[in-house]
């Protein structure tokens, strides 16, 4: 046990908790943040993918040790109903979820890939969201969306 | 929004705070004999009962309407589909209408999520009793007014005089907040049928201005925004965690369990059924890994191997039979044809893998029980926990909160009997959750099955008999639901009786021919207890193994009498609407008639082959034609699928968008398990344990394009979307493969080690 100090989704937080617990129990259960998801605890899914210092993460597989003093974003912190993400609201506009559990994944990975890469091509899109899984089979609204919030992120910010 | 259940509420607490107005008073009613079903017995006590009104429909003291609905919107636009329904019958704007799905105090058994019936018979009772409180609203306005009722028109909840809204009175003021107490005609059934009527007659369709119409599901944001709350984030106080302990190999048994071999965790232990449970979850998590059990193996190898299945399947002796269809002689039909077809198509063990292993929470105490669940049959899960725990039903409440997934009878039923079992003995409430194997290896599987394909032709080429036999697994050797906790794992640990069922099915098409048999054959399951790949429903359960087999078999016959796919089909289909959803999809398609495959592969070295083929089916009233184009990459056996053209009626449309997107999220899940999807397993193990030993379909596989005709007919009542599409794809799919290569893929799935193996052997 020791305690970890990092920030979550702009605010300071402090865990005591096994180092090699991953960060995914300590958002959920010691910080009460629901948000990320456990799919598989194997990095395979996506379900709990979280921001580390802007690059996407899996949250399931990361010791908490390894957050010490950086930046956790979810998808929580990415954006709200008032001001979205361009992909969360690219995301409502397409109403892409299903059941809704894969989407920190595809959100929290488009978002990095995108602001990184704001003209990121198809194929580039395709290949960035690579090992993430969607068991609905919402696949085709995801890519919408996503080409949808590249066109947002494209628009000249309103003045 | 962290939830915290400060206390558990009793049921009259809940029903006191929650808005939701359900009475228990039991009024005598006058029920028509045509309408309530004759010679049954009388159904046992429902809570809340469906032959009052107010267990439908509640007015709320702002005039907005709640809808209670015993089924279950598991992301395809159910929810916004009724409270269109709703509001519609009522007059209210749509955004007045909130719907309270899945929890058992406040809807009637309306069989959950099942069948695709969402809103083909889960919107009718709701239907009739919205009609019937406007009729009521009406009425009073009506005294209230002093105006004659059939001079009253309703805008957005207000009733007034025609073109006169500002004299009228608002439904806030002649119900808001109060019962109807006025009893409905209530079926007397219990699931899928159960409907209601009052004297109030639904609106006529000329009258609709919201059903027809996209309008937004109302769950998108909260899942966008990190704010809905799913079945893994419920947190009641003094909650323990727990992990279920499962055999390494099929049907093992427990030796010995060391207790001393875990930390920050204790065991808990009845028969067969173990688990460990900790203050804190990651310690339950350590402590499922570490604890040391001894088990003894089960006496043989229970299991025939993945590669073994079929001819295990095959040479498996029957335990039930049943003739689906039986037209004319087909044996001397066979007898007297020129020539016959004959092949055999084989379906794997799927699973459901949803997106995160089943979870469940459970809160057993003073005799009392509340299972918080994802499982798609909330009131199913009342009924298992209230026989396992002994409890009478009305002490037991299931509330469904959204799941990471579902798709049938996955392991959500099970999590659900675990925790309540886990409660009732640590006397705690507690919070059990699978890891990623509970949800690949451990979940029901879909029903592995070897179908017999023959057809007799006459010397002209006309099709004179034709049979189609399949024969697997069952798809309920556990029931579909967890009403009997003989049908769960913790039932089959603690050493209930075994509770097996048998049955299977067949092609739903229209096809005349001569002579016809369609048949099913249910084989006894692998291991009859506790068994990893026991089966039953997954999603569209049948409709894609059947028809895999089915709709390649036509596309087999019609190559033979060098006949076109699309205008053999026309020629043997006899439904009109069956043909005009093919017409549909082929004229959509663009579909250029052949009669033979537009390519054959010559070489392995070739960069890309094309191909195009076609599959239709019927599933209830719902009637789906698939065009699938692909591409095959022979040199690594990848088959992109890089659009599909999809021709759909499933009757009168409520909303395109939702219905567009559930036609989509049915291509794609279909696509899946045709290309990628199979159980393995060697002859004690399950080898399936996660994503990448059960890998599905990834973005880079997804269809480019998805192109959708709906056929809205306004004359058929609404039948289904939710499965309908789904059983089209693999035939459609393994159709173009041919069309690409002249090469037949008789076994899903067309994985590229499989298409290797199959172009080499040309």
């Amino acid at each position: 046990m020791a305690s970890v100090e990092f920030t979550l989704d702009g605010r300071p937080v402090s865990v005591d908790a096994d180092v090699a617990m991953p960060l995914l129990y300590a958002i959920r259960n010691d910080l009460g943040h629901n948000n990320p998801h456990f799919g598989c605890g194997l990095a395979q899914c996506g379900a709990c993918t979280v921001h580390l210092d802007g690059r996407a993460l899996r949250s399931c597989i990361t010791p908490l040790s390894s957050v010490q003093g950086r930046t956790i974003t979810t998808i929580k912190g990415l954006g709200t109903p008032e001001k979205p993400h361009a992909l969360q609201q690219a995301y409502i506009e397409e109403q892409v979820p299903q059941c809704g559990y894969c989407v920190n994944g595809w959100i929290m990975t488009a978002a990095a890939l995108l602001n990184g890469n704001p003209k990121a091509t198809d194929e580039q899109i395709r290949a960035g969201l690579a090992g993430l899984k969607c068991r609905c089979g919402t696949h085709m609204s995801i890519m919408r969306a996503v080409k949808r919030a590249r066109a947002l992120m494209a628009e000249p910010a309103a003045t | 929004m962290a939830t915290e259940f400060a206390h558990q509420l009793s049921r009259r607490e809940f029903l006191l705070t929650s808005g939701a107005l359900v009475v228990s008073t039991s009024l005598s009613l006058g029920v028509s004999s045509a309408f309530a079903q004759t010679g049954a017995a009388a159904p046992p006590p429902q809570f809340p009962s469906p032959d009052q009104l107010d267990s439908w429909i509640a007015i709320l003291p702002d005039g907005t309407a709640e809808a209670f609905f015993g089924k279950m919107d598991m992301g395809q636009g159910l929810e916004v589909a009724i409270a269109q329904i709703v509001a519609e019958e009522l007059d209210v704007a749509v955004e007045h209408v909130t719907v309270r799905m899945g929890d058992t105090a406040t809807s009637c058994n309306q069989g959950g999520a099942s069948g695709s019936t969402g809103v083909s018979l889960g919107a009718k009772p709701l239907r009739n009793a919205a009609a019937e409180a406007r009729r009521i609203l009406v009425e009073r306005a009506a005294r209230v007014l002093k105006v004659p009722a059939d001079k009253l028109t309703v805008t957005n909840g207000v009733v007034a005089v025609a073109g006169t809204p500002a004299s009228g009175v608002s439904y806030a003021d002649l119900v808001g907040g109060k019962h109807f107490d006025t009893s409905v005609e209530w079926n007397k059934q219990i699931g899928n049928f159960m409907d209601v009527k009052g004297q109030a007659r639904p609106k006529p369709l000329s009258d609709y201005q919201l059903v027809g119409k996209s309008v937004p599901r109302r769950d998108v944001a909260g899942k966008i925004f990190g704010t809905a709350d799913y079945v893994t984030d419920i947190r009641v106080p003094g909650m323990l965690h727990a992990r279920m302990i499962r055999p390494p190999t099929g049907g093992s048994t427990i030796a010995s369990v060391n207790a001393e071999s875990i930390k920050n965790a204790r065991v808990v232990r009845e028969g067969e059924f173990l688990a460990v449970v900790a203050e804190r979850e990651w310690d339950a998590i350590e402590a499922a890994r570490t604890l040391d059990v001894k088990w003894t193996p089960h006496d043989g190898d229970p299991f025939p191997g993945a590669d073994g299945l079929h001819d295990h399947i095959r040479d498996a002796t029957i335990v039930k039979r049943e003739e689906t269809t039986r037209k004319g002689d087909t044996e001397s039909a066979f007898k007297s044809a020129a020539r016959i077809i004959e092949a055999e198509y084989h379906w794997p063990l799927q699973s459901h893998a949803s997106m995160g292993p089943a979870c469940a929470v459970a809160d057993v105490r003073s005799g009392e029980a509340t299972i918080w669940t994802g499982s798609q049959k909330p009131h199913s899960t009342r009924d298992g926990v209230a026989k396992l725990l002994g409890l009478p039903t009305e002490k037991v409440r299931g509330i469904w909160v959204m799941g990471p997934g579902s798709y049938g009878r996955n392991d959500a039923g099970d999590a659900a009997m675990d925790a309540a079992y886990l409660s009732k003995l640590t006397g705690r409430p507690v919070r059990v959750q699978g890891m990623r194997s509970d949800g690949t290896a451990w979940d029901p599987k879909g029903a592995a099955c070897v179908h017999r394909a023959r057809a007799g032709l006459d010397a002209s080429g006309k099709v004179i008999a034709y049979e189609f036999v399949t024969k697997g697994l069952s798809r309920v050797n556990v029931m579909f639901n967890e009403s009997d906790p003989r049908d769960c794992l913790a039932g089959m640990t603690l050493g209930l009786p075994l509770n097996p069922g048998a049955g299977l099915g067949s092609p739903s098409e229209s096809y005349a021919f001569g002579a016809k048999l369609l048949a099913w054959e249910v084989v006894p399951p692998l291991l009859d207890r506790c068994s990893p790949l026991r089966t039953s429903h997954l999603r569209d359960p049948l409709g894609p193994e059947v028809h895999f087999g089915s709709e390649q078999f036509i596309d087999e016959i019609a190559a033979a009498v060098k006949a076109d796919p699309v205008e053999f089909r026309l020629q043997y289909i006899t439904a009109p609407r069956d043909a005009a959803i093919v017409k549909a999809a082929a004229e959509k398609a663009g579909w250029k008639p052949r009669r033979a495959p537009a390519h054959r592969v010559r070489s392995l070295h070739a960069k890309v082959l094309h191909g195009r083929g076609i599959a239709y089916a019927q599933r209830s009233d719902t009637v789906v034609a698939v065009i699938a184009d692909i591409e095959v990459y022979p040199k690594d056996g990848r088959i992109w699928a890089r659009k599909f053209t999809v021709a759909h009626d499933c009757g009168l449309i409520i909303n395109p968008k939702s219905l567009r997107q559930t036609i989509e999220g049915n291509v794609v899940q279909g696509l899946s398990r045709t290309l990628f999807e199979e159980v393995h397993f060697d002859r004690n193990t399950v080898r399936s344990v996660d994503w990448a030993s059960y890998p599905i379909l990834e973005i880079r596989d997804a269809p480019e394009e998805i192109d959708i005709v709906l056929i809205n007919s306004t004359d058929v009542a609404p039948s289904g979307a939710g499965e309908p599409t789904m059983r089209c794809v693999p035939a459609a799919v393994a159709n173009a493969f041919w069309d690409a290569t002249g090469v037949r893929m008789r076994r899903v799935p067309l994985s590229p080690a499989r298409v290797k193996a199959a172009l080499a052997k040309t």
